[in-house]
C-alpha cells in the first residue's frame, strides 16, 4: 500500500469513528455522451441526499475506453465508477476486476432492469454494472422524403427495400442523401455496423472452432451490398462518418434513412437541434428474411472496480443514477424525451413515457436484439455486434479499417475481406485460440 | 586547459542529468525487453510466461509491419521536406524589409503554440470535413464535388497537419540564422552582378547547412513519435498507421502488451537507425 | 540593414508576408471566431465571416461543464514546475559539458537525445505500473517529474550550446579574480546566458503544455490538464463545432498570448547552436 492510500485509510478511519457516517468524494470517470453530461448537471440532487461529492472526469469515448482499461488491468485505483459497455462488462467480471452488484436495496428493484440488458451486463448470472442507458438499432427515416418517392416504410423492412428507397430518396444536387450509415474505421462505429447487419445475412465472424469466417461467402454478400448502398446513395466521405456525424447530417436535413442507435431517436425529435425533428419516423432495422434483423443491444453501464475504497459511496452513486427516481428527476427538468431509455422495464409502462414517439420502437429493437443468440448459425461467443472476448477491440478495430477502406474506394470488397480474414487469423493465433 | 579539480566538479555537475536520464531511459526499457519476452495478456490474467522470440516473429511477420514502417517514413520525410522547403523560403522572406514584421512574424510562428490534439481537431473537423468543412465550402463554391480529405487524401493531409504545426519551429531557426548572415558579403555579391539565385545558391544555402541540419535533428526526434495527430483524425486507417500507431493498437487495442512491447522494441531500432545516421552529420556539425 | 531598398520592393516584400502570415494564422483564427458563433451558424453554408450574431454562450456551457480554472492552473504548474526542475538539474550538466569537455562529452550528449526517441505508448503499462507503486498517479509532482525528464535532453542540449559561445577567458578571469565555482556559474556565467536560459524556458513551456500522452493517461480528476480538458469536447453528440472551437481557444489562449508576449526572447534564443 502507498503511503497517500495508507493516509487515505487513515483518515478514512479517524471521519468513520468521529461522525458515524462519512461524506466522501468519489471519481467517476464517463464518456461525454448527452445523457451522461445531463447525469453531470444533476450531481447537486445525488450529494444532497447522500452526502457524498462527486468529481467527474469526463473524456472522448476512446481516450476513455483507453484511461480506463489501462486502470483496470493494472489496480491502479484511479476510478471508484467507470462508464463501460456491454462489452467490457462480462471480461472484467470474469476477472474478477469489478465489484458484484448483488446487494443493491430493494428500493432500486433490480428486477425492473430489461432482462436483454442485465443479461448482458452480467457474468455467471451476476450483475456487474448497473445499465445507465441501453439500446439497439433502427431505422429513422424522413416521412416526407419517403412520401416524395412515393414509398411506404413497413414496420419490418427488407434489405432489398431499404435499397430502393435509399436510392429514390436520392438527391445529389440538394444535398440529400438516401442513407447514411456509418464507415468511420472502429470496433464501436462501422464494425458495430457491418456485424450486426452481417447477422441478417447469415455471416458470422467466426464459427463453432473459433475460425474466422470473413472469406464466407455471406460475408462478401453483406458488404458488397453495403458498399453498393452506400456508393449509390450515401453521403460523400462516409468513410470518416461514426454516430456523430451521421446524427449532425440527419439533423441538418441531410440523410433520408439513418439505422444507428435507438437513443439518436430523442435528438432527432428535439426542435432545437434537429431541422427535421417533426418528420421523422421508425422501423425496425432491416432483415433479409433468415429471422435475424441487423440490430444490435448495447448499453452504458456504470460499473465500481474491485480496487476501490469507496464502495459503499459508489454504489450509493449507482443506485441514484440508474434509478427509477433519476428518470423521473430528468423528467422533471427536462422533459420524458430526454430519460435515459432503455435500461428499465417501467419506463416503458408509464404513462407519460407512451406519449414519446420512438419509445415502443426502442423497446421492440431491445427485445429483439439477442447476445446469446445472435446469429442464423451457432457461434461460440456472446454478443450481437461484437463478441466479447478480449481479442475483439484490436482484431474488429483493424478489420474495420479495411471496410472503412473499402467505402473510401482504396480496395474492392473482396481486397477487404481477404485481408480481415488474415487479420482475425492473426489476432486470433497470437491469443492461442 | 581544465584542472583535475574541475574535472571531477564537472563530472559531479553531469551526474544528476546523466542519472536521471540513464534511469528514465534504463527502467522502461528494460522493462519493456522484459515484457517483449513474455506472453502478457493483461485481460486474459496478466503474465502467462515466456515465449521466446515469438512476439518479435509476430511482430514482424504481420501483414501491417511493412506498410507501417513505410507510413512512418513517409510521414517524416514529407514533413521534413516541406518544412525546410518553406521554412528556408519564409525565413527569406521574413528577413527583407517590411512594414509590420514584427506582427507578421508573430502570425507565422503561432501554429508552434497550438497543441497537436486541438490542431487535429479543428483541421478534422472545421476544415477536412467533406460536409461542413471549409475546404468542402470553397471547393462547392467553385462547383467542385467536396474532396473527403482524411479518406481520399488521408497521407497527405496528415502531412499537412503537422508540417503546419512544425514550420513555425523550422522558419524561427532559419531565420535566426539568416539574421546572423553576414550582410556584407551579400552586398559584394550584389555589387559584382550575381543574380538573386546564385547568392542563395552559393551563400545564403551554405550559411544555412547547420541550421538546416539542426532542425532535421531536432523534428525528426520528434516526428518519429506522432500520435495525437493520427489517434484523432484516421486513428490509423487508410494507410496512415504509422509504427508508433501500431504499437498503440497492439497494446491497448489488442491488449498484448508483449506484442506490442517487441514492436517498441523494434521501434527503437529504427529510432536509432535514422539518428545514428542523422547523429553522424550533425556531430560533425558540432564539432568545428 | 545596410542594403538600400526602394519603397516599391518594400510594398511587396509586404504584401507577400502579410498574405502568407495571414493564412498560415488562419486557422486558429477561424477557430476564435467560430467560437463566438452559435452552433447552427458554426456550420452554416455559406459560412460567415465577420457578419454573425457574436455570441458567448459556448464560453458560458464550457464553463459549466467543466472547471476551466482547475485545468488551466494544472497545466500552469506542471508545465512551469517541470521547466524549473529541468533547468535547475541542466544548468550543471550544460556546464561541464560545455567548459570541461571530455573525450565523451559529444557522445553523452547524443545519448541524451536520443532517449527522447523510445516510444511513449510501448511504455505505458511498466511506467503505470511503476506510478501505481510509488503512488504518485493523477499527482501533479509525478507529472512534472515525467515532463521534466521528456524535456530533459532538449534543455541540456539548447543550454550546452549557449553556454559554448560564451568565451571561455571570461570565466578564467573570474577564476583569477578568486571566484568559486558556485559564484563563477552564479554571478558570472548566468548572467550572461540570460538570454538563452529565456528561451530555453519558453520552449519547455511550451513543448510541456503540449504534450498530450502522458498528461492524459497518468491523471484522472486532481491532475489533469488542459489536454484532458479538450479530450471531452472532441465529438461528442449533435453539434458541437462551436463548444470545440471554445474549449480550443480557453486551452491554447494563454499560451498562445505567452509565446506572443515573449517572442522576440524566443527567436533570439532559438537556435540550438545552429549559429556560429
Amino acid at each position: 500500500m502507498s503511503l497517500r492510500n495508507a493516509l487515505r485509510a487513515a483518515t478514512a478511519v479517524v471521519t468513520l469513528t468521529a461522525t458515524g457516517a462519512i461524506a466522501e468524494t468519489i471519481t467517476i470517470a464517463t464518456v461525454n455522451n448527452g445523457d451522461m453530461i445531463r447525469m453531470q448537471g444533476l450531481t447537486d440532487d445525488f450529494t444532497a441526499k447522500t452526502g457524498h461529492e462527486v468529481e467527474w472526469v469526463t473524456l472522448e469515448e476512446n481516450v476513455l475506453r483507453q484511461r480506463v482499461t489501462t486502470d483496470i488491468t493494472t489496480n491502479g485505483g484511479q476510478f471508484d465508477i467507470m462508464t463501460i459497455g456491454m462489452y467490457e462488462t462480462p471480461i472484467w467480471g470474469a476477472n474478477g476486476w469489478l465489484v458484484p452488484l448483488d446487494d443493491l436495496s430493494d428500493n432500486y428493484d433490480v428486477d425492473d432492469i430489461l432482462p436483454a440488458m442485465a443479461g448482458g451486463l452480467s457474468y455467471d448470472g451476476t450483475l456487474y454494472a448497473a445499465p445507465f442507458y441501453g439500446e439497439s438499432s433502427m431505422i429513422m427515416y424522413r416521412t416526407d422524403l419517403m412520401e416524395q418517392a412515393g414509398m411506404e416504410m413497413p414496420e419490418a423492412p427488407t434489405w432489398e427495400f431499404i435499397g430502393e428507397a435509399a436510392r429514390a430518396m436520392t438527391d445529389r444536387d440538394n444535398e440529400i442523401y438516401g442513407i447514411c450509415l456509418r464507415g468511420k474505421a472502429g470496433w464501436g462505429e462501422n464494425m458495430a455496423f457491418l456485424t450486426a447487419m452481417s447477422n441478417a445475412f447469415g455471416a458470422r465472424f467466426v464459427d463453432e472452432n473459433w475460425v474466422p469466417q470473413y472469406d464466407s461467402p455471406e460475408w462478401n454478400e453483406t458488404l458488397t451490398f453495403y458498399l453498393d448502398l452506400m456508393n449509390d446513395a450515401g453521403p460523400p466521405g462516409a468513410s470518416n462518418n461514426g454516430f456523430n456525424e451521421n446524427l449532425s447530417l440527419f439533423q441538418q436535413g441531410k440523410c433520408g434513412m439513418w439505422i444507428d442507435a435507438t437513443v439518436a431517436a430523442s435528438f432527432v425529435t428535439n426542435p432545437d437541434d434537429s431541422t427535421v425533428a417533426d418528420s421523422v419516423g421508425f422501423a425496425l432495422a432491416p432483415n433479409t428474411g433468415l429471422g435475424k434483423n441487423s440490430n444490435w443491444l448495447w448499453a452504458w453501464a456504470l460499473a465500481i472496480p474491485a480496487g476501490t475504497e469507496k464502495q459503499d459511496a459508489a454504489k450509493a452513486f449507482i443506485e441514484w443514477a440508474t434509478s427509477k427516481d433519476y428518470i423521473e428527476l430528468v423528467a422533471e427538468n427536462e422533459g420524458w424525451a430526454n430519460v435515459p431509455p432503455g435500461a428499465r422495464q417501467s419506463l416503458y409502462e408509464n404513462d407519460n413515457y407512451k406519449d414519446v414517439p420512438f419509445a415502443q420502437m426502442t423497446l421492440e429493437s431491445i427485445l429483439s436484439a439477442d447476445p446469446n443468440n445472435p446469429t442464423v448459425e451457432p457461434v461460440p461467443y456472446i454478443g450481437v455486434q461484437f463478441a466479447a472476448i478480449p481479442e475483439w477491440a484490436g482484431l474488429a478495430g483493424q478489420v474495420g479499417q479495411e471496410m472503412s477502406a473499402a467505402l473510401a474506394g482504396q480496395q474492392t470488397a473482396e481486397e477487404a475481406l481477404e485481408k480481415a480474414q488474415a487479420i482475425a487469423t492473426e489476432e486470433l493465433e497470437a491469443a492461442g485460440y | 586547459m581544465a584542472t583535475k579539480a574541475s574535472r571531477s566538479a564537472a563530472r559531479l555537475m553531469m551526474a544528476p542529468a546523466v542519472i536521471l536520464l540513464l534511469g528514465w531511459m534504463l527502467v522502461p526499457l528494460t522493462m519493456t525487453l522484459w515484457f517483449s519476452f513474455r506472453r502478457y495478456l493483461p485481460l486474459r490474467g496478466g503474465d502467462q510466461g515466456w515465449t521466446g522470440f515469438d512476439n518479435y516473429v509476430r511482430f514482424v511477420t504481420s501483414s501491417a509491419f511493412w506498410p507501417a514502417v513505410q507510413a512512418t517514413l513517409v510521414i517524416v520525410g514529407g514533413v521534413l521536406i516541406i518544412t525546410v522547403c518553406l521554412g528556408v523560403l519564409l525565413a527569406i522572406l521574413l528577413d527583407q524589409p517590411m512594414w509590420g514584421q514584427g506582427i507578421v512574424r508573430v502570425l507565422v510562428i503561432a501554429p508552434f503554440f497550438v497543441m497537436p490534439t486541438v490542431s487535429a481537431l479543428v483541421w478534422k473537423n472545421m476544415f477536412m470535413d467533406p460536409v461542413n468543412g471549409l475546404f468542402a465550402h470553397v471547393w462547392r463554391f467553385f462547383g467542385a464535388e467536396p474532396l473527403s480529405w482524411l479518406s481520399e487524401a488521408s497521407m497527405p493531409s496528415i502531412i499537412l497537419i503537422v508540417s503546419w504545426q512544425w514550420l513555425p519551429f523550422a522558419t524561427l531557426i532559419l531565420l535566426t540564422a539568416i539574421q546572423s548572415l553576414d550582410s556584407e558579403q551579400l552586398e559584394a555579391a550584389e555589387m559584382d552582378g550575381a543574380p538573386k539565385l546564385k547568392q542563395f545558391w552559393f551563400i545564403i544555402l551554405p550559411h544555412l547547412s547547420r541550421a538546416i541540419t539542426i532542425v532535421i535533428l531536432i523534428q525528426t526526434i520528434f516526428l518519429l513519435s506522432i500520435f495525437a495527430e493520427i489517434f484523432v483524425t484516421t486513428g490509423g486507417a487508410f494507410g496512415t498507421r504509422t509504427l508508433t500507431y501500431l504499437i498503440f493498437q497492439r497494446v491497448l487495442e489488442s491488449q498484448n502488451v508483449g506484442l506490442g512491447s517487441a514492436g517498441g522494441v523494434y521501434a527503437i531500432i529504427l529510432a536509432n537507425i535514422v539518428a545514428l545516421f542523422l547523429m553522424r552529420i550533425v556531430g560533425k556539425n558540432l564539432d568545428n | 540593414m545596410a542594403r538600400t531598398v526602394t519603397a516599391r520592393r518594400k510594398a511587396i516584400n509586404t504584401a507577400i508576408a502579410w498574405t502568407i502570415g495571414l493564412l498560415i494564422f488562419f486557422p486558429i483564427l477561424w477557430t476564435i471566431l467560430t467560437s463566438f458563433k452559435t452552433e447552427a451558424e458554426a456550420i452554416a453554408s455559406p459560412p460567415s465571416f465577420l457578419f454573425f450574431d457574436w455570441t458567448l454562450e459556448n464560453y458560458a456551457v464550457v464553463q459549466e461543464r467543466s472547471n476551466y480554472m482547475r485545468f488551466l492552473w494544472n497545466s500552469v504548474i506542471i508545465a512551469v514546475g517541470s521547466t524549473i526542475l529541468g533547468i535547475i538539474i541542466a544548468v550543471p550538466a550544460a556546464w561541464s559539458m560545455a567548459f570541461v569537455p571530455s573525450k565523451r562529452t559529444k557522445d553523452i550528449l547524443l545519448w541524451m537525445l536520443s532517449t527522447k526517441m523510445l516510444p511513449a505508448v510501448g511504455v505505458l503499462y511498466p511506467i503505470y505500473l511503476i506510478f501505481i507503486r510509488m503512488g504518485i498517479l493523477d499527482s501533479r509532482a509525478g507529472l512534472v517529474v515525467v515532463l521534466m525528464l521528456i524535456n530533459l535532453p532538449i534543455i541540456v542540449w539548447m543550454l550546452y550550446t549557449y553556454f559554448k559561445e560564451i568565451p571561455g577567458e571570461i570565466l578564467e578571469a573570474a577564476r583569477m579574480d578568486g571566484a568559486t565555482l558556485k559564484s563563477e556559474i552564479l554571478y558570472v556565467l548566468t548572467p550572461m546566458a540570460i538570454p538563452g536560459i529565456a528561451s530555453t524556458v519558453l520552449l519547455n513551456i511550451i513543448l510541456a503544455w503540449n504534450e498530450a500522452f502522458w498528461t492524459l493517461n497518468l491523471t484522472a480528476a486532481n491532475a489533469a490538464p488542459l489536454t484532458a480538458f479538450i479530450a471531452s469536447y472532441s465529438s461528442p453528440e449533435g453539434l458541437f463545432y462551436a463548444k470545440l472551437s471554445a474549449a480550443s481557444t480557453m486551452a491554447i489562449a494563454p499560451i498562445l498570448i505567452l509565446g506572443w508576449f515573449s517572442q522576440k526572447q524566443l527567436v533570439r534564443g532559438l537556435t540550438f547552436g545552429a549559429v556560429k
